[in-house]
C-alpha cells in the first residue's frame, strides 16, 4: 500500500518502471512459494502413495489388499505430514516476517509431563498405557489434535498448497500463455488499413501476448498480498494466537514479579536483622558504657577513659556495619557514579586481574544498574573463586535498547547454572527485566558468561548538573 | 592557615568548623554545594580544602569532582577529601596529576581530632594523606596479584603503605621502630625499584604512592 502513495507525484515512467520491480519482486515471492509449499505437499502424498502401493503389491493375493493398502498409505501418510506440518508453517510465519514484518508468534500448549503410577502404567493425562513410547505418541497425537496453534498449522498444510497452486498457477498462466501467445498464437484477423491480414494477425497475437505477460507481472505482488492475508488469517486464527501470546506473556510477568517481590521482601528482612543486630546493639552499648563513663567520671578516672577508648572502637565499627550494609543494598560508588564506574571500582578490588571495557552512552535506569552491578559482581566472585582463571575481562556495551554484558575469564570451564544457587539467582535477578543469561562454558575452558538486559536509558543527571557550574 | 569547607550536613559542618578553628585554622568559607564549592576555592584560593565527596545538588561525587577541577584550575591546591566510604577508583583519580597535596580519608576519622588535624596540616603542606582502608583494600589485592610491587621487600612494603598514608620518614621510623636512616634507604630502594627518576622528593613520594595505587590495580578503566 505505500508504493501507491509514494508514486502519485511520480511520472509514469517511474510509476511503470516501480509497477515493474514490485512485480519482479513478487513473481520471485510467488516462486519461493511455491518451492516452499512443495515439500509440505508432495512429501506426505507421495509417502502415502508410495506405501499405498509398495503393501498393495506384497498382498497381492490376498482378498483385503486394497483395504489394507490404503490405510497403510493413510497412517504413512498422515506420520509424514505430522513430521512437515510445523516446519511448513515456520516457513510461511518466516515468509511473513520478512516480507510484510508481519509476526505470527506460535504459542503452542505446553505437552503435560507423563506420570507413571504405582503398577507401572503411563498416564499421559487423559489415557492409560503400559508401554512408555506407545503413551507418549498417544500423547503426542492427542495433544496435536488438541492444540489450537497445531489444528491451524494442520489446516494451513492442506490450504498452502491449494492457495499456492491458484494464485501461482493465475500469474503462471498468464506468463506462459502471454509468452505463447507473442511467440507463436497468431490471433485470426483482417486486413487493417494499410497492413495485410497477416502482419495484423501477428501485431494481434504480440499485444495480447505481451499484455498478459504484463498482466501477469503486475498482478504478482497483489497474489502475495493475498496470500500472506489467508496465511495470517489461518495461522494467527483472527488473533487467537496472539493472544494466546499475550496470555504466556502475563504468566511469565506474574511469575517474575513474584520473584521481585520475594526477593526484596527477603531484603528488607535481612536490611532489617542486620540493623537491629550491629549498629543498633552497638549504639546502644554505647550509650551504656556512656552512662558507666559519667559515673565512673568521678570516681575512678583511669577505668573512665579506658571505657572512652572501648565505646569509640565500638562506634568505629557501628559506622564499619552500616557503611557494609550501604553498600550491599546499593554500592555507594553505583550511585555517584553509574555502571561503568562502579564495575571499575569492583575490578580493583577484585582477587584477579580484570580488565573492564565500557562503552555506554548515558547512564542507566538504576533499577536496571543495579541489578547488571550485582550480576557482575556476582561473576566476578565466582571466576576468583572457582575458575582457577588468571585474567578476567568484562565488557559493557549498551546498543539499541539493549545493555550487553560479558564476562569472560581464562579458567577451566564448566560453569553450570544448576550446579550452584549464583548463576540461578543472576537469572532470576534479570528476570525481572526481561533480560536473560547466557552460558558458554566448555570443559577446559574459556567461560564466557552475556547478560542481556533490554532498557531505556535515564536522562543524565550529573552532566546536566555540571554543565550548570 | 584558611580553609575552605565543604560539607551538606549541618551538624557535622558545624563540628568541622569548631575542630578546625579550635587548632587555629581560619574558616573562609563554609559550603554545602558543588557549585558553591567551586566558586569558593576559585575565589578564596585557601591553603587547603577539607570537601566531602557527595554533594548538593545531585548527591553523586560532585564534591569530588568540583575538587578535581578547581584543581586543574590552581595547580597543587591542598585538598583533603572526606567520604563515607573509600574507594581504590577515587584515590588514583585525586592522585592521577602527580602533584600532592591530596589527602582522602574515611569520615570516621575526624573521631580522632589528633590524627585528623595532622593529616589536614600534611596536605597542606603538600603531601599525601590516604586512609589505612584504602591501603588495607590494597594490601589485600597485591598480595593475589603479579604486579611491579611484588620485588619489594616486606619490609619496603611496610615503609610504602605508610608513606601512602602520609607518614613523614622520622614518622615511619617511629611506627616500624627502625631508625631514621633505615627508613631513608627503604625508600631510596623504593624509589629505584618502581624506576622513579631522582627528582624533587616531595614529588617521588607521591609518584611512589600512585605506583603502588597503579601497579597493583591491573590495566582496567
Amino acid at each position: 500500500m505505500t508504493t501507491e502513495t509514494r508514486t502519485s507525484g511520480m511520472s509514469v515512467r517511474a510509476q511503470t518502471r516501480e509497477a515493474l520491480q514490485a512485480g519482479g519482486q513478487g513473481l520471485a515471492r510467488l516462486a519461493q512459494l511455491v518451492l516452499a509449499a512443495v515439500p509440505g505437499f508432495v512429501l506426505p502424498v507421495g509417502a502415502a502413495v508410495f506405501a499405498g502401493v509398495m503393501a498393495a503389491q506384497f498382498l497381492q493375493y490376498y482378498f483385503p489388499a486394497s483395504l489394507v493398502a490404503l490405510s497403510v498409505a493413510a497412517v504413512v501418510g498422515s506420520a509424514v505430514a505430522a513430521a512437515c506440518v510445523r516446519r511448513t508453517a515456520d516457513r510461511t510465519r518466516r515468509f511473513l516476517q520478512r516480507w510484510y514484518g508481519i509476526r505470527l508468534p506460535a504459542v503452542y500448549d505446553p505437552l503435560p509431563k507423563l506420570e507413571s503410577d504405582e503398577r507401572g502404567h503411563w498416564w499421559t493425562g487423559y489415557s492409560y498405557h503400559r508401554s512408555q513410547t506407545v503413551a507418549k505418541y498417544a500423547q503426542l497425537v492427542h495433544w496435536g489434535l488438541r492444540d489450537r496453534t497445531t489444528r491451524a498449522e494442520m489446516l494451513w498444510l492442506v490450504v498452502n498448497p491449494v492457495l499456492v497452486a491458484a494464485l501461482g498457477g493465475a500469474v503462471g498462466l498468464l506468463l506462459v500463455l502471454g509468452t505463447a501467445f507473442a511467440l507463436a498464437g497468431p490471433v485470426p484477423a483482417d486486413a487493417f488499413g494499410p497492413m495485410s491480414p497477416r502482419l495484423t494477425s501477428i501485431v494481434l497475437s504480440l499485444v495480447v501476448g505481451i499484455g498478459m505477460v504484463l498482466t501477469g507481472i503486475v498482478l504478482a505482488p497483489y497474489a502475495v498480498r493475498g496470500y500472506a492475508e489467508v496465511a495470517r488469517r489461518v495461522l494467527d486464527q483472527d488473533g487467537r494466537a496472539t493472544h494466546a501470546q499475550l496470555t504466556r506473556r502475563v504468566a511469565v510477568l506474574t511469575e517474575t514479579r513474584a520473584d521481585a517481590v520475594g526477593n526484596q521482601a527477603a531484603e528488607l528482612r535481612r536490611i532489617e536483622r542486620d540493623l537491629h543486630d550491629g549498629a543498633q546493639a552497638r549504639l546502644v552499648a554505647i550509650g551504656m558504657t556512656l552512662g558507666t563513663i559519667e559515673h565512673l567520671m568521678e570516681t575512678d578516672q583511669e577505668a573512665a577513659r579506658e571505657l572512652l577508648a572501648e565505646a569509640r572502637q565500638s562506634s568505629a565499627r557501628a559506622l564499619q556495619e552500616l557503611r557494609d550494609l550501604v553498600r550491599g543494598i546499593h554500592p555507594p560508588v553505583l550511585a555517584e557514579r553509574g555502571l561503568g564506574d562502579a564495575v571499575r571500582a569492583l575490578a580493583l578490588d577484585s582477587a584477579l586481574p580484570t580488565e573492564v571495557f565500557v562503552s555506554l552512552p548515558d547512564r542507566l535506569p538504576a533499577p536496571v544498574e543495579a541489578a547488571a552491578y550485582f550480576s557482575i559482581s556476582e561473576l566476578l566472585a565466582n571466576a576468583a573463586k572457582h575458575s582457577g582463571a588468571e585474567q578476567v575481562w568484562v565488557d559493557i556495551l549498551y546498543r539499541a535498547g539493549l545493555l550487553r554484558v560479558t564476562v569472560t575469564d581464562d579458567g577451566v570451564g564448566v560453569a553450570d547454572p544448576s550446579r550452584g544457587t549464583g548463576l540461578r539467582g543472576i537469572e532470576r535477578r534479570l528476570g525481572t527485566f526481561d533480560g536473560v543469561l547466557a552460558i558458554d562454558s566448555t570443559s577446559g575452558g574459556p567461560t564466557t558468561i552475556t547478560l542481556e538486559l533490554p532498557c531505556e536509558l535515564s536522562s543524565p543527571r550529573t552532566s546536566t548538573s555540571s554543565a550548570k557550574v | 592557615m584558611r580553609v575552605v569547607l565543604a560539607e551538606d550536613l549541618y551538624l557535622l559542618r558545624e563540628g568541622l568548623i569548631r575542630l578546625l578553628e579550635a587548632h587555629g585554622f581560619t574558616i573562609a568559607a563554609a559550603v554545602e554545594t558543588g557549585p558553591e564549592l567551586l566558586e569558593a576555592l576559585l575565589a578564596h584560593r585557601p591553603d587547603v580544602a577539607v570537601v566531602d565527596v557527595r554533594l548538593p545538588p545531585t548527591l553523586t561525587d560532585e564534591g569530588l569532582q568540583a575538587a578535581l577541577k578547581a584543581r586543574r584550575e590552581i595547580r597543587g591546591l591542598p585538598v583533603l577529601v572526606l567520604s563515607q566510604h573509600v574507594q581504590q577508583l577515587y584515590a588514583r583519580e585525586l592522585l592521577a596529576d602527580g602533584t600532592g597535596g591530596i589527602g582522602y580519608l574515611l569520615k570516621d576519622r575526624v573521631f580522632n581530632a589528633g590524627q585528623f588535624i595532622d593529616a589536614v596540616r600534611r596536605v597542606a603542606a603538600g603531601g599525601t594523606a590516604m586512609d589505612p582502608d584504602v591501603i588495607a583494600q590494597l594490601m589485600q589485592t597485591t598480595s593475589r596479584r603479579p604486579g611491579p610491587l611484588l620485588g619489594l621487600s616486606p619490609r619496603e612494603r611496610e615503609v610504602l603503605e605508610l608513606m601512602a598514608e602520609g607518614c613523614s620518614n622520622s614518622a615511619i621510623a617511629a611506627r616500624l621502630s627502625v631508625s631514621d636512616g633505615a627508613v631513608a634507604k627503604h625508600i631510596a630502594n623504593i624509589f629505584s625499584k618502581l624506576e622513579l627518576a631522582p627528582d624533587e622528593d616531595a614529588n617521588r613520594r607521591v609518584l611512589a604512592v600512585l605506583a603502588y595505587l597503579n601497579g597493583t590495580a591491573g590495566q582496567s578503566g
